[in-house]
């Protein structure tokens, strides 16, 4: 762990050069892309920055697209320190957002002051336990957590649909389930006047806290320690399945909360299609963080200015979303083919 | 139960567990080479597309299959030339490569959208002449899959090959010592990977579905590479349990059809549920036996 000035500036530089990078690389394609459609690149870059960056509401956007990565990014991040890799944030996300709506539908004739911070706790525990399932079945060195926490993400939606589709059908919803609407209670506060909401805050709050316990705890330190030897964390008597089972708790609530916010903040109310696959570009974004807090809300900012401009671009340009997924999963072949083998996910 | 549901069952549990032999079999190969890849889910959605699309276009479903593998075996060396050539994280770049499939296969099949097709002829044998149907009615892909399977554990276990092969995914120092390439067979195994997964792919959109929808693999990727762990890297054993996970998806249309009071969330669940299962099941036993050198890239020799 860097600690002394020179290694910190030494590791902030190269963080910020790889973020130069990836943001240099995107832009580059993005014009590429316009160039061979008959369009000026320039012209649609000048729109794009005065739209997104322009005005406040452009700006507010980005931050409501950055919050559940910094979420999900984080739910990767935290078990990657022990060596765990947790490939199920979008499961773990979606069942956040259930539980939500479960503690909505049971307690909605409390008070704002009960209701938030009873449906942030349900989140975090819904996305918490879901993310316990493949912890023990890892403890017990039965399942490896990357294959179980993939297979998850595709049972969690299930559930959820299996619910708005049925026992919590709104009776308004004719053509496209969804549940009731959240009361107003349980609506998560807004900041600025715009959609930004307070999980921007929660999220941020969690990187902090996240970056202190890594750097500055004895939980922190031991487990870096099993991250680096599990064999060796052992002996030294940390107690390691204990890890694995309350840190990917940890990271599966972490990811709930992103879905907690989806459904409190964003929709108000549980839907099928929740997330966009914010689970798996979180994990993109944590790998080029390198699992540091810094790194991780500079990358989420960046992803949420790549997918702006794309939606900007298939509006105004015509371009299909496709593309736009083809040109990002591009980007990331030539981050991943440039970055040597030892700094994979830590 | 009765006989016609038993019967119709297994005749599409071998249907569809067809298309997750052939993935499984991809998979199997380039795990003894000691790669993990993630991403044969957007091979298969690659393949899916543009075994369509070429089917769609040009009217011969086996031409379709053709460009099926090709696909399949050129997005899967994008994804060798970063792990091998530049020795990028596996996980992360096989995560990429499904996102990259899901794109590209869109974007292939996006013309495709609300198409009907022929799809692959059905060659009929053991007719029973005016008692109905013939016992086996099924696509060239299907018969060909477990010789397929036979043919691969042939080259894995029976070849000098197949033996460096495998010893690349064990000990890839050792492999350099015996004198041979781990970089070489590595491309070797993950192209044929590629090929086996554009042909699952193309299975799906030539013969079950007979048309394209955007992520119609609905995590097949990620069910043939849980099967690889439990047919033991053995590719004989991936024909048991393929024709397991078709059977769950076909038990699960069949109830749907015959009108069974379950809601289908809770039925399309099963395959994955299953999947968990057996996976735990396979833990319990401790029998796994994973190439010792898998996921970890090779960095040559000091």
């Amino acid at each position: 762990m860097p600690r002394d000035a020179a290694s910190v500036w030494r590791s902030v530089s190269a963080g910020g050069a790889s973020f130069a990078f990836v943001a240099l690389l995107s832009l580059s394609g993005f014009a590429l892309l316009l160039v061979i459609a008959g369009k000026n690149p320039w012209e649609a870059y000048v729109d794009t920055v005065v739209y997104v960056f322009g005005n406040a509401y452009g700006f507010s956007e980005l931050l409501v697209r950055m919050t559940p990565l910094l979420f999900t990014a984080l739910a990767v991040a935290l078990p990657a320190r022990i060596g765990l890799i947790n490939v199920g944030g979008e499961g773990q996300l979606y069942m956040g957002a259930w539980l939500t709506t479960a503690g909505e539908l049971a307690l909605q004739d409390h008070s704002a002051f009960v209701l938030l911070p009873a449906l942030t706790v349900l989140g975090f525990v819904g996305g918490g336990l879901w993310a316990l399932l493949p912890a023990i079945l890892r403890a017990l060195r039965l399942v490896n957590e990357t294959i179980s926490t993939l297979l998850l993400n595709y049972i969690a939606p299930l559930i959820v649909s299996y619910f708005i589709f049925g026992p919590w059908r709104s009776p308004e919803s004719s053509s496209y389930p969804q549940s009731p609407a959240f009361v107003e209670a349980a609506r998560l506060p807004t900041l600025f006047h715009s959609r930004v909401h307070i999980g921007l805050i929660f999220a941020l709050v969690c990187l902090a806290l996240y970056s202190l316990a890594m750097s500055r705890t004895r939980f922190g330190l031991e487990m870096r320690a099993i991250g680096g030897n599990p064999a060796a964390a052992q002996r030294l008597g940390i107690p390691v399945s204990r890890y694995i089972l309350i840190v990917m708790f940890m990271a599966g609530g972490v990811a709930g909360l992103a879905g907690m916010a989806e459904v409190a903040a964003i929709q108000g109310r549980l839907v099928s299609e929740l997330s966009p696959g914010y689970g798996f570009i979180g994990f993109l974004v944590s790998w080029l963080a390198g699992a540091s807090a810094g790194g991780i809300v500079a990358m989420s900012f960046l992803f949420a200015v790549l997918s702006s401009i794309g939606d900007m671009l298939q509006i105004t340009q015509g371009l299909p979303y496709a593309v736009i997924n083809i040109l990002l999963a591009g980007i990331l072949f030539i981050v991943l083919g440039r970055r040597p083998v030892a700094s994979a996910a830590r | 139960m009765n006989t016609a549901l038993v019967l119709g069952v297994l005749a599409s549990a071998i249907a569809s567990g067809t298309s997750l032999l052939y993935a499984t079999l991809g998979e199997i190969v380039g795990e003894r080479a000691g790669i993990v890849n993630l991403g044969l889910e957007g091979i298969m959605l690659v393949g899916a597309a543009s075994g369509f699309a070429v089917t769609a276009m040009i009217g011969d479903p086996f031409l379709g299959v053709a460009a099926a593998a090709l696909a399949g075996a050129a997005v899967n060396l994008v994804f060798a030339y970063l792990v091998i050539g530049r020795r990028a994280n596996q996980l992360a770049t096989g995560l990429t490569l499904m996102f990259f499939g899901f794109g590209l296969s869109a974007l292939i099949g996006r013309p495709f959208v609300g198409t009907l097709i022929a799809g692959l002829p059905k060659l009929q044998f053991l007719s029973l002449g005016s008692m109905g149907n013939p016992l086996l009615a099924y696509d060239i892909l299907v018969y060909l899959a477990v010789p397929t399977a036979i043919l691969i554990w042939w080259l894995l276990f029976r070849t000098t090959w197949g033996l460096g092969l495998r010893a690349v995914g064990e000990s890839p120092v050792a492999a350099v010592a015996a004198g041979l390439s781990p970089g070489r067979l590595q491309y070797q195994a993950l192209t044929i990977a590629g090929l086996l997964g554009g042909i699952a792919g193309a299975h799906l959109s030539l013969s079950l579905t007979l048309t394209w929808e955007e992520g119609m693999t609905a995590g097949r990727g990620f069910i043939a590479i849980a099967l690889v762990i439990f047919a033991k890297w053995n590719p004989l054993w991936a024909i048991a349990g393929a024709l397991l996970f078709g059977a769950a998806e076909s038990l699960q249309l069949q109830l749907q059809a015959a009108g069974a009071d379950v809601s289908p969330f809770i039925m399309n669940m099963i395959p994955y549920l299953l999947t968990l299962l057996v996976l735990i099941v396979w833990g319990w036993s401790r029998q796994a036996a994973a190439p010792a050198a898998l996921g970890r890239n090779f960095v040559g020799v000091e």
